[in-house]
């Protein structure tokens, strides 16, 4: 019985590790320019389709997709910036929610036309296979799927705070207007948030691609998901985000363990509507 | 001057007309269903409008009072028998007491923070309907065929009464969200979404008039989820209680102009016959291209027409001084 539970335990903190990926991409461009990106888990669902077709097509395993999902997912944030969101920064508050819901609805809608709504898998990744730690039984592809995650999120961490572009970005989300007298070009530090966050959710959806069932939908859940984990953890905190990816995967195994698997998102959003009852501005925002 | 007076008067009786007519003349069950889910739809971005655009809580999560009141009262008519008409008002009870609940925990949340928890709680409405045995799960609810009448709620041969009747509730919303727009309450809600601190540093609760404002435009969309399951006569979460019949809510209203008494019912004229055409046109193989287009479409009127077509006629009027800030007489065209 607690051996399940120790299981149930290390699951969830093996996907909460993903999903502080996938929030941290998101809470970078929220907390920067202010805007929140409908289409976070559609792009999440593009990188697992790029990391598919290179399997499929090419050969080529999902762990060395890995830099072309973030190469491709950045490109791809800097055109959804550049096109739609940097023209409506200065319009409606409705506008600004709306235009990237347009944008995910296309995407996700030019995925089924594309490659149907089929679901699909990566057969045999170079990385699979379970081994026994004790009682509890780790997948190959999750763990490394995890442990990666740490490390993307970790580098994003050095970058922001060691390098003058990082802390550019750091300077904009705190003060865009401060920022922008000490010379620092806020619209090009928008674009370079956007494509970064972008990547991070490309390199998640690769890391997804090795043990994720990939069709056109699937950024529906992840990205509902990762709305309430950078609410939750507050408005652009990326240690917010990250504490609360976890939480919010270990919460969603050990609700389904305790309480019906049906309904471990439902939980999920419920902890979430209840921390922000009690503290609007999310567990670690300001 | 008198021309000016008269004119929308005399615009206004001919759409009236015109609507009255339109299943008169046009007899075909798909024209006629255009223009009951474009009064439908209406009816809901009217309710939206009262919460987003008088009170500036944009919520993405309408389709959950949408779905509570089509379950509520058809629940009520499969399991007990009740009449529809008493079902709809339950529905539309149910989703304003369930918007109150949730509306204690959201009371703090503004912009983007209300709009994510709003979706959240839609969500686990949808979860809870997908499970709940009660309601039929997945399955959903199938309303029984019953004679048909007003009584029973119920028209087998033609759509035409359920185009007045939707035609009847939209007029009876657009009532409700003139009058709050008239009212104190209205002018509160403005100044709560304006400035939330300069609102109740004036002494407004905004806690309670927001409340007041998420409840009655739940009950209006409760309404209209139960007018829908008497429409279909079947129901399901998938249909009644997912995220794109939200989206669809907000961009009609904002399409239309939110904030403004015509606005959402304008966005739902040019919107959703829109989107009913190229379903039937493009849909069918279940490609995609048509949700694509519309995926596009969203993007590109956020982006040049972010303030909607009433943002855009307003605009237009504004710049002649011989018009002024009066209603223009737009009904016309939009009636057919």
């Amino acid at each position: 019985m607690s051996g399940q539970l120790v299981q149930q335990l290390v699951n969830g903190l093996l996907i909460g590790c993903v999903y502080s990926l996938i929030a941290i991409g998101l809470t970078l461009i929220w907390g920067v320019m202010n805007i929140v990106n409908f289409a976070h888990g559609d792009f999440l669902m593009l990188g697992m389709f790029v990391s598919f077709w290179l399997y499929t097509l090419y050969g080529i395993d999902p762990i060395f997709a890995i830099p072309v999902c973030a190469l491709l997912l950045f490109v791809l944030g800097l055109l959804v910036y550049r096109y739609a969101v940097s023209r409506v920064m200065r319009g409606p508050m409705l506008a600004q929610l709306v235009v990237t819901f347009g944008v995910a609805i296309f995407l996700a809608n030019a995925a089924v036309l594309l490659w149907t709504p089929d679901f699909r898998v990566i057969d045999r990744p170079l990385l699979s296979g379970t081994f026994a730690l004790g009682s509890v039984q780790v997948s190959v592809p999750k763990l490394v799927a995890s442990v990666g995650s740490v490390l993307v999120s970790g580098a994003l961490l050095l970058f922001l705070e060691r390098t003058r572009t990082g802390k550019a970005i750091l300077a904009t989300e705190m003060n865009r207007d401060s920022a922008l007298l000490m010379g620092i070009n806020t619209d090009r530090v928008n674009a370079l948030s956007f494509g970064i966050g972008s990547a991070l959710v490309g390199i998640a959806g690769a890391f997804l691609s090795m043990y994720y069932y990939i069709y056109p939908q699937v950024g529906g859940t992840f990205g509902t998901l990762s709305f309430a984990i950078v609410a939750l953890g507050g408005f652009g905190s990326i240690s917010g985000a990250f504490v609360a990816g976890i939480l919010v995967g270990l919460v969603q195994t050990l609700g389904g363990y305790f309480f019906d698997p049906a309904y471990k998102y439902a939980i999920v959003f419920l902890l979430y509507l209840l921390t922000v009852w009690i503290r609007p501005q999310g567990l670690l925002g300001w | 001057m008198l021309a000016r007076r008269v004119l929308p008067v005399v615009a206004a009786s001919a759409a009236g007309v015109a609507l009255l007519l339109f299943p008169v003349v046009f007899r075909g069950p798909f024209p006629l269903h255009v223009m009951i889910m474009t009064f439908l739809f209406a009816l809901m971005a009217v309710a939206w409008n009262i919460m987003g655009g008088y009170a500036g809580m944009f919520s993405f999560g309408q389709a959950a009072f949408f779905g509570i009141g089509a379950y509520t009262s058809s629940w009520l008519l499969v399991a007990h028998g009740v009449s529809p008409w008493i079902g709809l008002l339950a529905g539309g009870a149910t989703a304003a007491l369930t918007a109150a609940a949730i509306g204690i925990p959201c009371s703090n949340l503004r912009g983007h923070y209300f709009a994510i928890a709003s979706i959240a709680f839609a969500e686990i409405v949808r979860i809870h309907f997908n499970n709940w045995k009660l309601v039929g799960a997945a399955e959903g609810l199938t309303i029984p065929m019953l004679p048909q009448g007003l009584a029973s709620f119920q028209f087998h041969q033609s759509k035409a009464p359920y185009y007045y009747i939707a035609l009847a509730f939209l007029l009876l919303a657009l009532a409700v969200s003139w009058w709050v727009a008239r009212s104190r309450m209205g002018y509160y809600f403005r100044a709560i979404k304006e400035s939330h601190d300069l609102a109740m540093v004036l002494g407004i609760s905004f806690v309670r008039y927001r409340m007041w404002a998420i409840m009655l435009s739940a009950f209006l969309t409760g309404v209209a989820g139960t007018f829908y399951a008497q429409y279909i006569l079947y129901l399901d979460p998938e249909s009644v209680l997912i995220l794109p019949i939200s989206v669809q809510v907000v961009l009609i209203a904002m399409l239309g102009g939110a904030g403004s008494i015509l606005g959402p019912v304008i966005g739902a004229v040019v919107l959703v016959p829109l989107s009913e055409v190229t379903r039937v046109e493009l849909g069918y193989k279940g490609t995609g291209l048509d949700m694509m287009i519309y995926g596009a479409l969203i993007t590109i009127i956020s982006v040049y027409q972010p303030k909607g077509v009433w943002g855009l006629l307003y605009g237009l009027g504004a710049r002649r001084p011989a018009a002024p800030d009066g209603p223009p007489a737009l009904a016309g065209p939009e009636g057919k």
